[in-house]
């Protein structure tokens, strides 16, 4: 499993974000994002995710299912959460497993990891900040991507999640997934790889 | 397939609960079919010629009112990235949410417009008739809304500019409509001819709309 960009280029509503941005990584490595605000981190995931149009260059993922898109292998844990309020927990989370190819038997383990399963039958709605976000990560553990993108993973999360987060992560690693992640802060991961867009230190 | 019913079982599921637009079609009909003979007079003969007529032009609006949040909640709670990340195409994707949209407020209108009929002074033959050639149009305004609704996601106020953009292309639906609820009510011309046009307009847009309704939303992330 390899996932290498070459010479990306980015441009939103006419302004060019960056250029030139070229990277490869390997099954089992983490590349952390950091930059300005603005300076493209969120839109250089939601490139990979297939969600903002290539301007320049390519994005390939090689190694995984031939038949997929990388979008497809892809998770996307972007600054909303893709929550409904008025369904549960576990029907948020079973409708995002289903949809997404996994089986209703994941949901309970997935809630399970991320410490929600005794809210599984509370609506969305009262769930917190911290809380909405743990859900939003269930989804990744629910059903099984090798690629996983995160932007600003541990916003809202207290401490105890943090650590679990960084748990979670390593799991991912240790099984041969990607992760890369846009963030301003440490994450939890030992060593990861660095991708600095734009000038200057964060 | 599995993802496919998940998203129809979703979005109807949404629709039923607290906040969704299930019945708030259904109900938005019957007070436009009610304040009509109130603005006509007790005059039934007219109401009778006029009914048809009156009754799609309370479902063509109905159907609209709901459209415009069909993909702006899932916009702006991040719902719409994950769904586009989905093994589904887009295109099926999109349907799949037209799909649900027509079973919870579409539906609704077909089942109750026979009783609305009764308002009217149309005469049940005549209502089974209306309902038939409502059955066979609605799922177009649906699937041609749908094109709206996708180009309108990221605008505030959206459902204004929904209306403008599609109720000009729901013309043909609604003369054809009418058409064939007339010619079976009180003739001379025959049902065949634009009760066959009707569901080819409905089938056409079946497959146009969320083709056009995915290239809309695709263009949208640039």
């Amino acid at each position: 499993m390899r996932l290498a960009a070459d010479n990306l280029g980015c441009s939103r509503g006419g302004r060019t974000v960056f250029t030139g941005l070229s990277f490869s990584l390997s099954g089992g490595e983490a590349m952390i994002v950091t930059g300005r605000n603005g300076a493209g981190k969120s839109s250089l995931l939601r490139m990979i995710a297939g969600l903002v149009h290539i301007a320049a260059g390519q994005i390939e993922l090689t190694g995984g299912d031939a038949e997929a898109s990388t979008a497809e292998q892809a998770h996307y844990l972007g600054h909303h959460d893709a929550l409904k309020p008025s369904l549960s927990v576990g029907e948020n989370l079973g409708f995002w497993a289903q949809y997404l190819g996994g089986d209703a038997a994941t949901v309970e383990p997935a809630l399970e990891a991320v410490g929600l399963a005794p809210l599984s039958g509370l609506p969305a709605a009262y769930l917190s900040a911290g809380q909405r976000r743990r859900l939003s990560i269930a989804r990744l553990i629910a059903v099984k991507r090798p690629l996983w993108l995160l932007d600003e993973p541990t916003s809202a999360l207290d401490a105890p999640s943090q650590v679990r987060l960084a748990e979670l992560m390593r799991v991912h690693l240790a099984g041969g997934g990607i992760i890369v992640a846009a963030t301003h802060g440490p994450i939890g991961l030992e060593a990861p790889r660095q991708l600095r867009i734009g000038p200057g230190p964060a | 397939m599995n993802a496919l019913l998940a998203l129809i079982k979703r979005d109807m599921r949404l629709a039923m609960r607290v906040g969704g637009g299930a019945m708030m079609g259904a109900l938005f009909f019957l007070i436009v079919v009610v304040m009509m003979p109130f603005a006509l007079g007790p005059d039934l003969n007219l109401l009778a010629r006029i009914g048809p007529a009156i009754l799609w032009l309370g479902a063509l609006l109905a159907s609209l009112l709901a459209l415009d949040r069909l993909f702006a909640t899932d916009h702006e709670d991040g719902s719409l990235d994950v769904l586009m990340m989905g093994p589904l195409p887009l295109e099926v994707a999109v349907a799949a949410k037209a799909i649900a949209h027509w079973l919870t407020t579409g539906l609704p209108l077909i089942v109750i417009s026979p009783v609305l009929g009764l308002m009217l002074n149309v005469e049940l033959r005549a209502m089974g008739v209306v309902a038939l050639t409502l059955l066979a149009g609605t799922p177009a305004l649906t699937f041609i809304g749908l094109v709206g609704a996708a180009l309108s996601v990221a605008l505030r106020r959206g459902g204004l500019l929904l209306a403008v953009l599609v109720l000009p292309l729901t013309i043909p639906v609604l003369i054809f409509g009418v058409a064939a609820a007339n010619a079976a009510i009180v003739g001379p011309a025959p049902f065949g001819p634009p009760f066959t046009i009707l569901c080819a307009l409905s089938l056409a847009s079946l497959v146009l709309g969320p083709v056009a309704a995915a290239a809309a939303l695709r263009h949208g992330l640039e």
